[in-house]
């Protein structure tokens, strides 16, 4: 009885590789909450606080605009850092030096700068000096810059993980310098490359929010603005919570799936 | 097959692995490289086997010359089947997959086409039941002969092993030894690395001793084995054969 009892909220060392019931997943994940729950009501319980969510409610176009201009220069970010961080992963291991010593440079500038600055410079330096005024775009840019640094040291980690037997394998049978990448090193790498890659595209999201410095009317940028009009923080910062997580769960979870599809026996 | 070894030398950084290397062996099926650790024999295979670029001195095969420059190098690969001590097959694939990736990607044959016949090796090597399973659910043996399947599944002029059976227990060891028997008298070509003495001695029509980067002693196995002229097979022989 007890046994059985103990079996909701505890799998012995033998048990591990077996796969989970969804119903004792649920309860678990309940109690979790209900562990963290109180201290976040608690703390709002305290706050004197006039809760106003009527005076925002004037400006839920606006609020949207901006969410859905998040959206967008996530996705582009998204889609163009993973290219970069490929190819300067790539490029730290091709034979050419000047590629080495350019993705170096490259990686280790952006990893120690503020991307407060990255975003500054990039628009009002480099953007005017090439006469580029389309801040979206240089926004994208700078994010997907940003963001290509980190990745690319992500996969070239898990590129070099790939033990030095398997290439030796794949020269044996013949395979030339691309089909290795394709068909041994990169099936492999993805296993090691999508958990932090998951970490870095959510935390992209999130700082494509900085992109406000220069202006340009994202999810965080309307917030303040209507914080602001208002003087309804509070509403505001929750409303961006909430925004944000919506477009950050997805692609945990969809990491996540993927995690389980590239899965094989170690 | 055909192999004819001239001055060959190798060396990694300033330790000379191969000092000129002379074999010239015509019309055999099988050779055996034995010889102490570090003696150079796995560092001759490799250069054979296209894995490494010599220092001096040329390798011809079946009298074709082996260039060793990396485009020529590729097709000298595709044409030679492989085997190493362990780690041959790729764990993200099946052991069929780890047969077919070659075939298509390396030979050109239809998915169908390649599919068919890695079924039909596995018939014949008796793993068909294991076809579906990744490495890692097989046993060492087993791995090594799924690896000798996918060097055969090609179609190579020769077959090399690399100390096919050091990564394995005794009784896995003779289900591999066995497998090899059976393509030495199917009339296979093939050059083998190897530490067993006993299996040596029965599949191989010439072997040599390489031992400090030099060949010691190449010649039938009676002779080789039976009958060493050299002190220092003699040594290396009484020190194998001890336990």
């Amino acid at each position: 009885m007890g046994d059985r009892i103990l079996k909701w909220f505890w799998i012995s060392p033998e048990d591990r590789a077996k796969p989970i019931r969804w119903q004792v997943l649920c309860l678990n994940f309940f109690l979790a909450v209900c562990l963290i729950a109180p201290i976040c009501f608690f703390s709002f319980s305290q706050l004197r606080y006039a809760w106003n969510w009527g005076g925002i409610a004037p400006y839920g176009g606006f609020f949207l605009k901006g969410w859905r201009n998040t959206l967008w220069i996530s996705s582009m970010a998204l889609v163009l850092s993973t290219f970069i961080g490929l190819v300067v992963a790539l490029a730290r291991r091709s034979g050419l030096l000047i590629l080495q010593a350019l993705s170096r440079l490259y990686v280790e500038v952006i990893r120690g700068t503020p991307l407060l600055v990255q975003i500054s410079f990039g628009f009002y330096v480099v953007a005017d000096a090439f006469h580029f005024q389309n801040r979206l775009i240089v926004g994208v840019l700078t994010l997907s810059l940003f963001s290509g640094a980190f990745i690319s040291e992500i996969i070239r980690s898990g590129i070099e993980s790939v033990g030095f037997s398997q290439l030796e394998s794949a020269r044996a049978i013949g395979l030339t310098r691309s089909q290795t990448y394709r068909y041994v090193i990169f099936p492999q790498a993805i296993r090691l490359i999508l958990p932090p890659l998951a970490g870095m595209l959510a935390n992209l999201i999130k700082d494509s929010s900085l992109l406000a410095v220069i202006a340009i009317d994202e999810f965080t940028w309307s917030a303040q603005n209507v914080a602001g009009l208002t003087y309804s923080n509070f509403e505001c910062y929750l409303l961006l919570a909430v925004g944000y997580l919506i477009l950050t769960l997805p692609i945990t979870l969809w990491t996540q799936w993927l995690e389980k599809r590239t899965q094989y026996e170690t | 097959m055909k192999l004819r070894v001239h001055q060959l030398s190798k060396s990694f950084g300033d330790q000379e692995v191969l000092h000129d290397v002379n074999i010239g062996l015509e019309k055999v099926h099988s050779l055996a490289l034995i010889g102490p650790s570090g003696g150079g024999k796995s560092t001759l295979l490799r250069i054979i086997a296209g894995l490494e670029r010599p220092d001096a001195g040329t390798l011809h095969l079946n009298d074709e010359e082996v260039i060793f420059r990396e485009k020529s190098l590729l097709a000298h690969r595709r044409s030679i089947g492989t085997v190493f001590q362990a780690y041959n097959l790729f764990p993200h694939l099946t052991a069929l997959q780890n047969i077919t990736l070659p075939l298509e990607k390396v030979h050109g044959y239809e998915a169908r086409e390649a599919r068919e016949m890695a079924e039909s090796i596995l018939q014949r090597f008796q793993l068909s039941e294991h076809g579906h399973k990744p490495p890692l659910q097989l046993s060492g043996g087993q791995r090594q002969r799924i690896a000798i399947a996918r060097a055969i599944a090609i179609k190579p002029k020769i077959l090399l092993f690399d100390e096919p059976t050091s990564a394995l227990d005794p009784e896995m060891t003779a289900e591999v030894l066995d497998l090899i028997s059976e393509l030495r008298e199917e009339g296979r070509d093939f050059v083998l690395v190897t530490h067993q003495m006993g299996f040596a001695h029965r599949v191989a029509d010439q072997i040599a001793l390489l031992s400090g980067g030099r060949i010691v002693e190449c010649g039938p196995p009676e002779q080789v084995l039976d009958h060493p002229q050299s002190e220092l097979t003699r040594s290396f022989l009484q020190k194998i054969l001890k336990y």
